[in-house]
């Protein structure tokens, strides 16, 4: 089994009108057992800017670690909070440091940026960045992520409709994965509001 | 083979560990406790390599006690958990300790917690958790009759289902356990379920 399926995770991020959802499930693992059911993926950077880690858990809190402390000095100095793509910069770079004893995890940044345009973007376990317009999506169960979220998306939706489909490509995806599930985390962000839903789908 | 599982009820939280000490197919000792008293109100229950285990526990056992004489108030479990994970990751990839530990403890505010820590520094604060091949059986056991808010009486009727559940399933099951409890008034042990006593050394 590959060290970035030791826990098991799904993460998907989305774009709507002026809004963006990202949501993940909740199991942690350790290989075939389940240690919990209400691991928590998905990180508040600012009110504007999630960040969503999966791949191997210990990894993924290092780096949380690591990122938060970053943005931290980053608003002492700067006086304000990062921009969505200057963070997706910063977690690339941060990842490249580890080129060639890497953090096994997969980033998915979502934030609004200027003029409340919606920004997401994935990365790979070294820091290649991927910008999407639509969706973008990591863990064990991306393959499946992937078809549920092309058949499923929509441009331009709005708060309540982005959250069902988020949602039902969610549970459908972790549904025909093993290492993840267990129920859902979903954040929707809007300019004025960020509200965060728990899904209950198959608990197994 | 070492079996380490813990719990949270009302008020307290309980770990249990075997107490076989081990070498390939020669058991050293049949009393070892695996559980340190971390300070007045937190136990530390690890399994994994020996050397590293003991060493390992000492380490953190005398930097927590150095933080309460730094400054003059004890850490918060939360506090002694993530110090243990952070020990734990920065040693991961130079080298590594194989040790996996449920650090349970009770703080004033807060009361009873438990948190998960496994040897790759995945830390997880949990309401049951266990370890080693034992945890088959005694994750399964909890998940059926572990409900929040326990008694004293039922979680150590629960402790001791498992410990009879380890002992008929598991193959080469281990004949002791030591169980310990940390509530509002300190951690301390609580009984020892033995089916084996060690010999008398004689005297000289």
């Amino acid at each position: 089994m590959s060290i970035f399926e030791y826990n098991g995770s799904a993460l998907i991020a989305m774009v709507g009108k002026n809004c963006f959802a990202i949501a993940s499930d909740r199991r942690l693992g350790v290989q075939l057992q389940t240690i919990a059911t209400d691991f928590q993926r998905i990180y508040k950077i600012h009110d504007r800017l999630f960040l969503g880690l999966s791949g191997l858990a210990t990894d993924a809190q290092t780096l949380y670690q690591r990122l938060v402390f970053r943005h931290k000095l980053y608003q002492l100095r700067e006086e304000r909070d990062m921009k969505p793509e200057t963070f997706a910069s910063l977690v690339s770079a941060v990842l490249y440091e580890k080129r060639f004893g890497p953090y096994f995890c997969q980033p998915v940044i979502a934030g609004l940026g200027e003029e409340d345009k919606p920004f997401i973007c994935t990365m790979d376990s070294i820091g290649a960045k991927e910008l999407a317009k639509d969706f973008v999506v990591a863990g064990t169960a991306s393959e499946s992520l992937y078809g549920a979220c092309e058949a499923m998306f929509k441009p331009d939706m709005e708060a309540e409709e982005l959250f069902e489909t988020i949602s039902q490509a969610l549970l459908s995806s972790v549904d025909r994965d093993c290492l993840s599930g267990w129920g859902g985390h979903v954040y929707v962000i809007t300019p004025t509001e960020v509200k965060e839903r728990i899904l209950k789908g198959r608990m197994d | 083979m070492e079996c380490v599982f813990g719990m949270v009820g009302e008020g307290f939280a309980v770990v249990a560990a075997d107490t076989s000490a081990v070498h390939s197919i020669l058991v050293h000792k049949s009393n070892e406790d695996k559980i340190m008293v971390l300070d007045s109100h937190k136990l530390i229950a690890a399994s994994g390599e020996p050397g590293d285990r003991v060493q390992f526990t000492e380490y953190i056992q005398k930097n927590v006690a150095l933080y309460q004489f730094r400054n003059g108030i004890p850490l918060t479990t939360a506090a002694a958990a993530n110090f243990t994970r952070g020990e734990l990751a920065t040693a991961l990839r130079k080298n590594p300790y194989s040790v996996n530990i449920l650090l349970a403890g009770y703080d004033k505010e807060t009361g009873p917690s438990l948190y998960y820590i496994d040897y790759i520094a995945t830390l997880h604060k949990v309401d049951k958790g266990a370890f080693g091949y034992g945890s088959y059986f005694s994750l399964s056991t909890m998940d059926r009759h572990y409900h929040s808010r326990m008694s004293v009486e039922e979680a150590i009727d629960l402790v001791d289902k498992c410990i009879i559940e380890i002992r008929s399933r598991l193959v080469v099951a281990p004949p002791n356990f030591v169980i310990k409890i940390v509530d509002k008034d300190g951690a301390r042990e609580y009984a020892w379920r033995e089916t084996v006593k060690d010999a008398d050394v004689a005297a000289a």
